[in-house]
């Protein structure tokens, strides 16, 4: 186990993720500079992490469903709701602490909801998850009232903005989770369930595995983390924007699995690749921002990055690549 | 007092009181509204406004809510027809495919006005359109931050809104025109943070890591007000002071930014009034009066807010709206 993670490093993703942040370097030579200012570290590396924390938090439990054959587009939109329940909650007067849970509560039911439909309805998840996709963001309008709901509350703010030993708070919430989800997937068997489930639900289950109980596991846990995110979105901005928080993140949430080498057809994952898949769009998001670009190229530059970076993890690539990657790569892309 | 001067202050006055009936004559008419949605609070905003003008002139509204879809403002404005409304209000959501619909309300005889968006129709078809002039809210903007600044140099970072939007295109080219001439103001850096509180802030972030941490920038331009409200935090995460290190000016005229500008955080704002239909009952008033063509454009005043202007007092009479 140990040893297949160590060869894991050497994975393409790192050095998409190393080539990326040497590309900002050489747009904006301050790139790496990291000063230290009223409590905490300051420069465009740690905004790369802050900002990078709500894609990488959704990422954690998108890999999941991804690797069940699944996949969950309504994340974004419980985000929203998931913000809007904690900021209604504390400009009613409830403590924070129990916004924050009350929130998290609906995000985890949010998921179970979309377990559900795909595990015991059998529903196809992209069809099922649509459903909270669309609704998800009217019900967070309606929590909010189409108003912007802005608060004060230190603790929600500091779960935002916050810092941890000088690092983002959004950030380290984002490495704990990684490490949790990381090591109860791979240091019990539920990893391995869920890759079987997702290579083949019908053998799974007729070899002993309760994959409908797998399943509304993952998508609860999706769903919790698109909670998490949601309350650090709304923190972060100090109020509850249910007509944007969230927009489209979904997307880049499937993207930074995909990077992270999980394939959509199920089966093989891993929670930390699919983590530093989520740093490798927002190293490019924040290099585009630093480095002066005219906005009209956003998208080009960001689709042509991806591009290369899909392109060296292609199985074609993958051949060509030196043999001490190989045998990794050769798994993957079965 | 010769009798000229007379007869011109009887006419003025004769005029003043007309139109004062006018403002009751529309009392009791039937007046149809199909809103686009409520997808930012500047909407909804403008949506209570409506209904408030409406109860002032004792008009009787029937609203309908669009949900972002051509059709089903199409289809409120074909109900409206077959309940024999007086008069229809449309915020058109795209600005093709109104034509057929515009024609049967005219062929009804109902007069249409647009409000806030204009359509690519003929122009007989519609009475007339109530809107803001963009380039001149950019305008605005500019002007006052080139009174503010004076002589002294001032480099300046601009949050654009969505790429491509009318709005954000419009906003930026006004803005250009009041620095253009005026070397000492230079738009140094550039970006969209399109539209949104979380966009604005990590936009400007990385603007304040690129600009030296802040030192070097002199003001923010922001297209709209949310963005302006996320580089505010932003400012002040990078420990630096908003409105005064900072200067940030921005349009739209939200609460939230009154309470900025309050607090000594924002300098200015232009607002976007969301009461566009007051003019259009005006002009529908005096159209049913003696059968006066408004002008085919009507456009809203783009008035600047400063610190000067009672912000708190701006805030308490837009924050039950909507916004």
């Amino acid at each position: 186990m140990i040893r297949r993670s160590l060869l894991k490093l050497a994975n393409p993703q790192l050095l998409a993720l190393i080539g990326v942040l040497l590309i900002n370097w050489l747009l904006f030579p301050n790139f790496f500079r990291v000063t230290w200012q009223d409590g905490r570290f300051f420069g465009s590396l740690i905004d790369v992490l802050n900002r990078g924390a709500p894609v990488a938090i959704l990422a954690v439990g998108m890999v999941g469903v991804i690797a069940t054959k699944g996949v969950d587009l309504s994340v974004g939109a419980v985000m929203a709701v998931a913000g809007a329940v904690a900021a209604t909650m504390v400009v009613a007067g409830y403590p924070a602490p129990i916004a924050v849970v009350a929130a998290l509560v609906v995000g985890l039911l949010c998921g179970l909801w979309n377990g559900i439909l795909v595990a015991i309805l059998d529903i196809q998840p992209i069809i099922a998850t649509l459903v909270l996709m669309v609704a998800g963001r009217g019900i967070a309008q309606l929590i909010t009232e189409g108003f912007i709901v802005t608060f004060t509350d230190p603790v929600l703010i500091y779960i935002g903005t916050g810092s941890f030993l000088g690092f983002p708070m959004a950030a380290v919430i984002a490495l704990v989770l990684m490490i949790i989800v990381t090591l109860v997937v791979r240091r019990t068997a539920i990893g391995l369930f869920i890759e079987a489930v997702g290579v083949n639900r019908a053998a799974a289950s007729l070899a002993g595995i309760r994959s409908r109980m797998l399943l509304l596991l993952v998508y609860s846990l999706s769903g919790l983390c698109a909670a998490i995110a949601g309350i650090i979105v709304a923190g972060d901005i100090r109020g509850a924007d249910a007509n944007n928080a969230g927009l489209w993140l979904e997307l880049d949430a499937i993207l930074a699995v995909v990077i992270g080498g999980t394939s959509l057809l199920g089966g093989r994952f891993s929670v930390p690749l699919a983590v530093v898949g989520a740093l490798i769009i927002q190293a490019m998001n924040t290099g585009i921002l630093v480095s002066g670009f005219p906005p009209e190229f956003n998208l080009i530059v960001k689709a042509g990055l991806i591009f290369i970076v899909l392109v060296i993890q292609s199985p074609l690539a993958s051949r060509l690549a030196p043999p001490r990657i190989k045998p990794v790569a050769k798994a993957a892309a079965k | 007092m010769s009798i000229i001067t007379k007869l011109a202050i009887a006419a003025s006055l004769a005029t003043a009181l007309s139109t004062a009936a006018f403002a009751q004559d529309i009392s009791g008419k039937v007046v149809g509204f199909s809103q686009i949605g409520s997808e930012s609070g500047w909407r909804a905003a403008e949506t209570s406004v409506t209904k408030q003008q409406a109860e002032e002139r004792g008009v009787d509204l029937k609203f309908a809510d669009a949900q972002q879809k051509q059709e089903n403002q199409i289809k409120a404005i074909r109900g409206f027809i077959a309940q024999g409304v007086d008069a229809i209000l449309v915020a058109p959501v795209v600005a093709t495919g109104w034509d057929d619909v515009l024609a049967e309300a005219k062929d009804a005889e109902i007069p249409v006005v647009l409000l806030d968006r204009g359509v690519d129709a003929p122009e007989d078809l519609y009475l007339t359109s109530v809107a803001s002039d963009q380039v001149e809210e950019g305008r605005v903007a500019g002007n006052w931050l080139v009174g503010d600044v004076g002589t002294e140099p001032c480099n300046i970072v601009e949050l654009q809104g969505t790429v491509g939007s009318t709005p954000a295109i419009n906003r930026k080219k006004g803005f250009e025109e009041a620095i253009a001439g005026h070397d000492n103001l230079k738009i140094t850096q550039s970006q969209t943070g399109d539209f949104t509180r979380s966009k604005g802030k990590e936009v400007m972030e990385a603007f304040i890591k690129a600009t030296n941490n802040g030192a070097d920038i002199c003001a923010v331009y922001a297209h709209n007000d949310d963005m302006a409200v996320g580089a505010i935090q932003a400012i002040k995460d990078a420990g630096l002071k908003p409105g005064t290190d900072i200067k940030v000016v921005s349009i739209d005229g939200v609460p939230d930014i009154f309470t900025a500008i309050a607090a000594g955080e924002a300098n200015a704002t232009v607002e976007l009034t969301p009461n566009m239909a007051g003019p259009a009952f005006d002009a529908l008033a005096k159209f049913w009066a003696d059968g006066t063509e408004p002008e085919k454009f009507i456009i809203t005043e783009s008035k600047l807010y400063t610190s000067a202007d009672d912000p708190q007092g701006e805030y308490d009479r837009r924050k039950g709206l909507g916004y």
